[in-house]
């Protein structure tokens, strides 16, 4: 097993084993947790071992079966590509813990279905942030979003109507974002990222280069459910299988998000982006800034846990569109640590979440009342997310609010720092009236009469230790940032 | 002057966090519960002692938690003014847990384990906004007391206590985040650093007044434990927690975190000489001026008697407040001295006020007609914490106010001797007559003249020892003043 070949082992992993857990899954349940959690936290070890090696002897491209670039498909292992895939493992992991028990409530018999998708949709996110190829990178795309599609589709209810939404949506992004690549190839002749990069800075495009960046754009706002392109996103995430939401709203727009900014900058430039086209850039994070204002407004509308814990997606989702636009190296990097403490942060609200619907069948506020007398630890833990979100310190959300909103600051941009204060704000109204509901209870009740009820295990156990990590994490940011994320940053921060 | 590194400040600030573990642990044994919280408690108090002599010396201590912003690592740092203040929340915490025992086992209150276990961590919390060696620390710490007191404050459960809980975050976490937070940046940005410097980490960095002012004015307002109006509201709602929460956390460790954190702001951050430069005291002493006369005045109407207590509070919050925006030695010094001297004072008025609730199960001080009599030493103890908030000599309230009024000669501000003149007739206008109807008036209840007695010990003794210490205070006030000396005039 050659270190050279680690990231390889780190993508095939999860997808061979998507195989085996379709064919043995049916035989017996035992193979499905095996293979899942096997390969899971097999990816999980090697990814750490890789980003060590990327930390101490640098970054380095791949050519997948020797094809020389720019004709063969490249692959990039870089340090922002490294911590991607740390993060999609290591979430995917804790996340499968705690899945493949809702699973087995929610979808008796299905498990090796489900697990299949589930499998090749993370394999689908860990070649997605490797690929150094702008149609490699739709072809990874479409993978993960049909996974979605049919995972999402496997809930109860209206779930198919939502899937079929998302589909709806998620084709037309992609199409968009396929027509701004078909640009590119008519203008440049090639698809391979770093080929374009140094290709279009000879080139006197204008128009056509313009819009092959607006067509990328708008395709990977639509997949990021970046504010008014979101639509699809509250029900598909809400009306999905416990388990498919955990995987998917941590990790789903996060990643798009690491997209846009490798075509941001791995295609285009800083100077292209922000010098030549400064009223684009400003822009885009006022739209950014309108985005967390509005989609934090709806989350206060909402009665339902999980339908509110969507829309602080999309909110989140406009923190990091307009750290990435600010068109500097604080705010960037707050947008890239962002995307670490945003994903860990969703994935600790939703194991909570998923534990509390495993034990009360429901997540809407009034079947909340007393839950902390309920489930203490989970509470627990759910709190310590809400707090990340809000942005208490030591969490880890505090500091990448503290880097996005100085960036803000720096910028000039005082709508965008407004935004995120006002946003902070709405998540401490919208978290402590939840604490609030489970901390009270029902009228008559009282918390003498009240038994404890804890989720199983499988699904405190991951709930716990992310909990854990979102202050080890806050607490380390400063070396983490250092270490990882100053040297993530694209050439030019 | 030499800073050493040492773990001991970080083993003060976590020793209660960790003494919350076994007081969880013991959720079924009450009796080891309350030992593992007094031995926390004990445990605390010895260490911030054994910090104290090279403090005294000129010295302090240092230790970095961790790295988090480039130039801002969590710190802590003993100076003098930070164990000014740790020296006194660590002493009275170790008071409130006795009380706590008494009142809330005679009480048979429920949830006493989580009661503990909060409390706990927020005095803990209390500490780290003490030895917070920079801004961010000290924010940290200041959140995480927001915190750990909603479930103190909202601990009946009940639905007043929901309105008031909801009430406390929002005025408390809502100014924090939405005013502190942002100044914060707001000199992050300006001085890429946020330590505590005497004279003030901006001094010399070229800010406009204007800039100046606006920083001042939402850390004033951004840390609104200290009840400066208009976000007061939260005190008199939070007073709806059991006594010793109230007269702990509301009359000693939260208020004086708001007002201390204010302090530190304006002797560390911005800087005395600054402000005077720039002409900006007037702000801070028109809002703690206009606080101090209304919050008296509204004193004087409120007939439940924690809530006189509470806008007592209010109104003596802007005493410290009022010293510091004087910018004048004695008007800092006074300001800085009125934190311990008030603390002494504000706690034995809460001790007796909740004494009076457990013995004779009276809020309203119209009911209390008399009661001094069958009370006599809760009596004489919230008459000595009553002097000692007048300010009258023989007690410790004498020494903060005269350095006030000092400072207001000094400065030549009439207006403000003024105001502290006043109010210091409301305070003894409001306080006064409840002694007074205490001891001399006749019955409101034919029942007092039998079967009430004294509260049980474990409430009687904490009240006479703060009592004692208060009267202690004004013989023997040297070790805090010393400490305020150096924390002004390194």
């Amino acid at each position: 097993m050659s270190a050279s070949n680690l990231h390889m082992y780190v993508m095939a992993a999860p997808l061979l084993s998507a195989f085996f857990v379709n064919l043995l899954g049916r035989m017996s349940k035992a193979w499905v947790s095996g293979l899942t959690l096997g390969s899971l936290a097999f990816s999980s070890v090697a990814s750490l071992l890789l980003l060590g090696k990327v930390m101490s002897s640098g970054g380095f491209s791949y050519t997948v079966g020797n094809w020389v670039p720019p004709f063969g498909i490249e692959l990039i292992v870089d340090h922002l590509s490294a911590l991607m895939l740390v993060l999609i493992s290591v979430v995917a992991l804790f996340a499968s813990i705690s899945a493949l028990k809702s699973v087995e409530r929610e979808l008796p018999g299905r498990e090796h279905l489900f697990f299949t998708l589930y499998l090749i949709l993370i394999a689908g996110l860990m070649g997605l942030v490797l690929t150094g190829d702008a149609f490699n990178l739709y072809v990874l795309l479409e993978i993960t979003s049909i996974t979605t599609y049919g995972l999402i589709a496997m809930g109860r209810g209206r779930a198919p109507l939502a899937s079929f939404n998302y589909i709806i949506m998620g084709s037309i992004g992609a199409c968009f974002y396929l027509l701004g690549v078909g640009y590119l190839y008519l203008m440049t002749g090639t698809l391979n990222m770093a080929d374009i990069a140094s290709i279009l800075p000879q080139m006197d495009g204008g128009a056509a280069i313009a819009t092959a960046l607006a067509f990328m754009l708008v395709g990977l706002w639509i997949k990021m459910a970046l504010f008014p392109l979101h639509g699809w996103l509250p029900n598909a995430y809400s009306l999905a299988p416990t388990g498919a939401g955990l995987i998917v709203a941590p990790l789903m727009t996060k990643v798009t998000i690491y997209l846009m900014l490798r075509v941001m900058f791995s295609i285009f430039s800083p100077d292209y982006l922000f010098i030549a086209n400064p009223l684009v850039q400003s822009g885009i994070v006022w739209v950014a800034a309108l985005a967390i204002v509005c989609a934090s407004s709806l989350a206060l509308a909402q009665r339902n846990l999980k339908r509110m814990l969507t829309y602080i997606i999309v909110a989140e989702v406009g923190y990091m569109v307009g750290g990435a636009w600010l068109a500097n190296s604080i705010g960037m990097t707050g947008a890239v640590l962002h995307i670490v403490n945003d994903a860990l942060m969703t994935l600790c609200l939703f194991l909570a979440a998923a534990a509390i619907l495993y034990r009360t069948g429901s997540l809407d506020f009034i079947h909340l009342q007393g839950i902390f007398r309920k489930m203490p630890i989970t509470m627990a833990a759910f709190t310590v997310g809400a707090f990340a979100m809000i942005g208490v310190p030591p969490t880890a959300g505090f500091f990448s609010k503290w880097y996005l909103i100085l960036g803000g600051i720096e910028a000039g941009q005082w709508a965008y720092v407004i935004a995120l204060l006002f946003s902070s704000l709405v998540n401490a109204v919208l978290f402590f009236r939840i604490i609030e509901i489970g901390y009270f209870f029902k009228e008559g009740e009282h918390h003498d009469h009240t038994p404890r009820n804890e989720a199983p295990l499988a699904m405190q156990v991951p709930l716990v230790i992310t909990a854990v990590a979102l202050i080890v994490i806050g607490l380390g940011s400063g070396p983490l940032v250092e270490h990882i994320i100053k040297l993530a940053l694209p050439a030019g921060f | 002057m030499s800073i050493q590194t040492s773990i001991w400040p970080l083993v003060a600030v976590l020793v209660s966090l960790l003494g919350a573990i076994p007081i969880m642990l013991s959720d079924r044994n009450p009796n080891l519960r309350e030992s593992w919280t007094l031995v926390a408690a004990l445990t605390k108090i010895a260490i911030v002692l054994s910090l104290l002599p090279h403090v005294l010396a000129g010295g302090g201590w240092e230790f970095v938690i961790a790295q988090v912003v480039p130039g801002v690592p969590l710190v802590l740092r003993v100076d003098a003014m930070g164990m000014f203040f740790a020296l006194v929340a660590s002493i009275l915490w170790f008071f409130t847990s006795l009380y706590s025992i008494g009142y809330m086992r005679t009480l048979g209150e429920h949830a006493q384990t989580r009661y503990f276990a909060s409390f706990a961590v927020a005095i803990s919390a209390t500490l780290g906004v003490a030895f917070a060696g920079n801004l961010l620390t000290m924010y940290l710490f200041y959140e995480v007391l927001s915190l750990s007191t909603y479930p103190l404050v909202t601990h009946e459960q009940n639905a007043e206590a929901r309105k008031s809980g909801r009430k406390y975050l929002t005025y408390i976490l809502g100014t924090s985040i939405g005013l502190a937070l942002p100044a914060m940046l707001i000199v992050y940005s300006i001085t890429g650093n946020l330590d505590f410097q005497d004279g003030g980490v901006m001094a010399g960095s070229g800010a406009s007044p204007e800039l100046l002012a606006l920083v001042l004015v939402l850390f004033l307002f951004g840390f609104a434990k200290s009840g400066v109006m208009p976000f007061h509201g939260w005190l008199p709602a939070a007073m709806v927690a059991p006594t010793p929460v109230s007269s702990f956390l509301h009359g000693v460790a939260v208020v004086k975190a708001g007002a201390f954190s204010i302090l530190r702001v304006i002797f560390h951050i911005l800087g005395p000489e600054q402000l005077a430069t720039a002409n900006l005291g007037w702000i801070v002493c028109t809002v703690a001026a206009v606080t101090i006369l209304i919050a008296s005045l509204v004193a004087l109407t409120q007939d439940n008697l924690k809530r006189r207590l509470a806008y007592s509070t209010i109104g003596q919050l802007s005493y410290m407040i009022l010293g510091a925006g004087m910018l004048s030695a004695a008007g800092m010094t006074g300001g800085l001295l009125h934190i311990a001297m008030h603390a002494f004072g504000k706690i034995t008025l809460f001790f007796c006020a909740g004494a009076i609730y457990v013995a004779a199960g009276k809020k309203y001080i119209s009911q209390m007609d008399g009661l001094g009599r069958r009370m006599p030493i809760t009596y004489l103890a919230f008459m000595l914490g009553s002097i000692s908030i007048i300010g009258m000599p023989p007690l410790g309230g004498f020494i903060s106010k005269w350095n006030l009024v000092l400072g207001a000669v000094n400065s030549d501000q009439m207006i403000l001797l003024l105001v502290l003149l006043i109010s210091s007739l409301l305070n003894a206008a409001y306080f006064l007559p409840i002694v007074y109807r205490g001891f001399f008036a006749k019955a409101a209840d034919p029942v007092y003249e039998e079967g009430i007695k004294e509260a049980p010990l474990f409430c009687l003794v904490p009240l006479s020892v703060t009592a004692s210490a208060s009267l202690a205070l004004f013989f023997y006030p040297d070790i805090f003043v010393t400490l305020a000396q150096l924390a002004l005039f390194p």
